[in-house]
């Protein structure tokens, strides 16, 4: 008996505890809306929003209502999370293998650009890049053409954008592409395992890559073109870039930003992956006759990978949380437009938190299942 | 004399590649050095793109001809070792020299040649580099924020009375050191809000009552960073011997809380405690917004510190647990004096990578309006008298945020030493 409440009195205790904050937070939260005359409900989501998104992926303008304000700010953030992404674990990579390098040089350079970059508050970082870095850039008039084509003003990246015709079929041909790819890998493994030969997979990947989408423009009428940005004169002093594709200021300096910081951390997850393979996994390996592109791909990397990969992913999911700093230099993410500009008009400060927070927190939660079950997936199969 | 190969240099004419090597490279190096110095560029009368690469070719093949390896020379040998061991790594080595000659005369004559520091108003920073008549002039806001000048006194005797009462630990004396704990956990706490609330915010004893609102800049930073440092270790310990607790309730009510706060970014929990919370509180209840900051931000980073402990609790064998509990220890003896002890000391680094997130995630309370450094930063940069300085002031910050953490990092690798035990 005595055995049992030992079980169960804490358990009470704690759930009474827990339900009696959420009650409390429940009856103040209605009294106090009662009191404003607010009703609690998602109804506004289809009202008319009435104010402007200055960046937006999809057609947006004040007509349209508070969902779609929400997706705007969503497909934002998601836009700065890939390519923060991308750019940061390439960067990351480099920077992580540079910190192995025997060059002292090199090691130090790379060790001295993580030591600075991850001891800087990332808040900091943006404002440097936005206010400071970015303001030094030349007005549209005077700005020089990079490679001939491509504008970086004060007021953004000018680039020329694709104009493309039957779009779908160029798609449709990459994916065909990937989904040999995969049958000609399964099939090269079965090869290998019953007749010992080995296919070029790589070179046979890379040609399918290019030929299949290649077939479309002769075959599928696929065209491209480009559009290049037009210096325009609006006033005496004032000038714009027309046509092509704008990238403004804001999102070039949060996902630089982003970026950097990020790197650090990525290369040092790449760092302690490498170095996490023991010495001996090298020479087993060269001494049953591998070559030294083999032990790379076929002992250490995926005995790394395993390392690198889980807090690799955190880092993508800081990255994605760290996007929302964009509110400060005014980037129309999520919590700017969201939670900022709609909940300033609507008030409804309880939905539109507990939105915003429940978006993010089904992008972590979503990643980190991903993620168990990759970590499931490669973990060592001991008998 | 025997045939010389310049493809491949060899130790039987040393002295003539070591002399045609590092001729070419002090050509390379002379080159660059002029041409970042002073602007001379000696070899402008060939095309453009030759000119600018000649430096870098001249190097290469320099460090080609002095890669010998077992040379007898030990400089040249340690040279090889370390910076020249192949084609590849010395073009690499190359580029890093040559862009951090590039960089000198740019980064000097911008902090220091042509930087201003004289005076008291704009018009006194002529020169082309920083203004750091900027940061003189506005130093004391970016240190105390909106305080007022005649009543900083208290945040500075402050400050000097918690740190040099956090030395007692110092203090070698057995009888003292049996209460260590105690008086880091629960007494220096209760003394440091002692101090910050009765003579940083006073309004009792005499003294003026200044609103949170005015307090800012670096002395805020440190206001905020130390609570939250205090309070969201406890709470992190109980959530990670929480998720690891047998009983069901208390393991998914622990799961629940630091799952939510870990998928969340700080910035929605700032706006939470800012917008939403005061929803829930009842309606005559005022809450500061600096308490309503320390305890968002506290919870938020609990959940880290709770992840980070448990990665020490798993880490620890179950020889541990079971040896405890044969001993006759109940769960709070066995935890206190047998698991905690040996796992804290395992998490050290990951605990100090937490705080410093916390040190630096401090900015973010801007969102609520509260102004520590880089609120001060933006607010001196809009001000009508002084505009155009952005830079200056970020790179102070940045400096200033750098030297804080770098310290704690080494700080916390010196820890680890410390309480390393072998096993």
């Amino acid at each position: 008996m005595n055995f049992k409440l030992n079980k169960i009195i804490p358990q009470l205790v704690t759930l009474l505890v827990v339900v009696l904050i959420f009650g409390f937070f429940a009856f103040n939260a209605q009294i106090n809306m009662d009191n404003r005359g607010i009703e609690f409900g998602f109804g506004f989501l289809t009202q008319e929003s009435s104010f402007d998104v200055q960046f937006s992926l999809i057609d947006y303008d004040g007509s349209h209502s508070y969902a779609r304000a929400y997706l705007v700010g969503l497909l934002n953030t998601l836009l700065v999370a890939f390519i923060g992404i991308i750019i940061s674990t390439i960067l990351g990579v480099i920077v992580g293998i540079a910190r192995l390098s025997p060059n002292y040089l090199i090691e130090r350079t790379a060790a001295v650009y993580v030591e600075f970059f991850r001891n800087v508050p990332l808040l900091l970082q943006i404002f440097f890049w936005y206010f400071a870095a970015l303001r030094a850039l030349p007005l549209p008039q005077d700005s020089e053409p990079i490679l001939g084509f491509s504008y970086l003003t004060i007021k953004g990246l000018y680039t020329p954008s694709f104009v493309w015709e039957n779009l779908n079929i160029f798609f449709y041909s990459i994916i065909a592409a990937i989904i040999s790819i995969v049958v000609i890998k399964n099939y090269a493994k079965k090869l290998q395992e019953n007749q010992g030969k080995q296919l070029p997979v790589f070179s046979i990947s890379i040609g399918l890559l290019i030929i299949l989408p290649l077939l479309t423009f002769l075959t599928g009428g696929v065209s491209l073109d480009f559009e290049i940005p037009v210096l325009k004169q609006l006033s005496t002093t004032g000038f714009i870039y027309e046509g092509g594709l704008s990238i403004p200021p804001e999102l070039i300096a949060l996902t630089l930003a982003l970026s950097l910081y990020t790197a650090t951390f990525i290369a040092e997850c790449v760092r302690a992956g490498i170095q996490g393979i023991s010495k001996g996994q090298k020479e087993a390996a060269a001494s049953i006759g591998l070559t030294p592109n083999q032990i790379l791909k076929l002992v250490i990397m995926p005995q790394a990978l395993r390392i690198i990969i889980p807090p690799t992913t955190n880092q993508y999911l800081n990255l994605t949380k760290n996007s929302s700093l964009a509110a400060a230099i005014a980037y129309p993410d999520l919590v700017l437009v969201f939670a900022g500009t709609a909940l300033m008009q609507t008030g409804r400060a309880i939905e539109i938190v507990s939105i915003t927070m429940l978006t993010y927190l089904s992008i972590s939660l979503s990643i980190s299942l991903l993620m168990n079950w990759y970590n499931k997936k490669i973990a060592i199969k001991e008998k | 004399m025997n045939k010389l190969n310049f493809l491949k240099p060899d130790k039987e004419n040393i002295t003539t590649y070591l002399y045609c090597g590092l001729f070419l490279l002090f050509i390379a190096l002379f080159d660059v050095i002029l041409s970042s110095f002073l602007k001379i560029n000696i070899t402008s009368f060939l095309p453009n793109s030759i000119s600018f690469l000649l430096p870098l070719v001249f190097g290469t093949i320099g460090f080609h001809l002095i890669r010998i390896e077992f040379s007898g020379i030990k400089n040249l040998d340690l040279l090889n070792k370390n910076i020249n061991t192949s084609t590849f790594n010395a073009v690499l080595t190359l580029l890093i020299i040559f862009a951090i000659i590039k960089a000198i005369p740019g980064t000097l004559s911008w902090f220091i040649i042509d930087a201003n520091i004289a005076g008291d108003t704009k018009e006194a920073c002529t020169g082309s580099g920083a203004c750091w008549t900027y940061i003189k002039i506005w130093l004391n806001r970016f240190i105390y924020g909106m305080y007022p000048n005649e009543l900083q006194w208290r945040i500075n005797i402050s400050f000097i009375l918690l740190i040099s009462l956090a030395f007692v630990g110092l203090i070698p004396s057995e009888k003292i050191r049996k209460f260590l704990t105690l008086y880091y956990v629960i007494i220096y706490p209760i003394i440091a809000f002692i101090l910050i609330y009765y003579l940083i915010s006073g309004g009792s004893l005499g003294l003026e009552w200044v609103e949170t609102g005015a307090w800012g800049g670096l002395s805020l930073t440190f206001i905020v960073s130390f609570f939250c440092l205090i309070f969201c270790f406890p709470v992190g310990m109980f959530l990670a011997l929480g998720r690891r607790s047998i009983l069901p309730t208390v393991r998914y009510i622990s799961i629940g809380f630091i799952e939510f706060w870990r998928g969340v970014p700080l910035i929605t929990v700032l706006f939470m405690s800012s917008v939403m919370f005061p929803m829930f509180l009842p309606e005559d209840f005022f809450m500061d917004k600096l308490v309503r900051v320390i305890i968002a931000i506290s919870l938020f980073e609990a959940a880290y510190v709770a992840e980070v402990i448990r990665g020490g609790l798993q880490a620890l064998p179950r020889g541990q647990y079971d040896a405890a509990k044969s001993l006759g220890m109940g769960y709070w003896k066995m935890h206190v004096f047998v698991i905690l002890p040996q796992a804290l000391k395992l998490v050290i680094p990951g605990i100090a990578n937490t705080f410093l997130a916390l040190v630096k995630d401090t900015p973010l309370i801007f969102v609520v309006g509260l102004l520590e450094i880089v609120g001060m930063l933006n607010l001196a940069k809009t001000n009508p008298k002084w505009l155009g300085f952005a830079m200056e002031g970020y790179v102070f910050a940045a400096i200033i945020f750098w030297i804080i953490c770098y310290a704690m990092s080494r700080y916390s690798q010196n820890l680890e030493l410390k309480y390393k035990t072998e096993r």
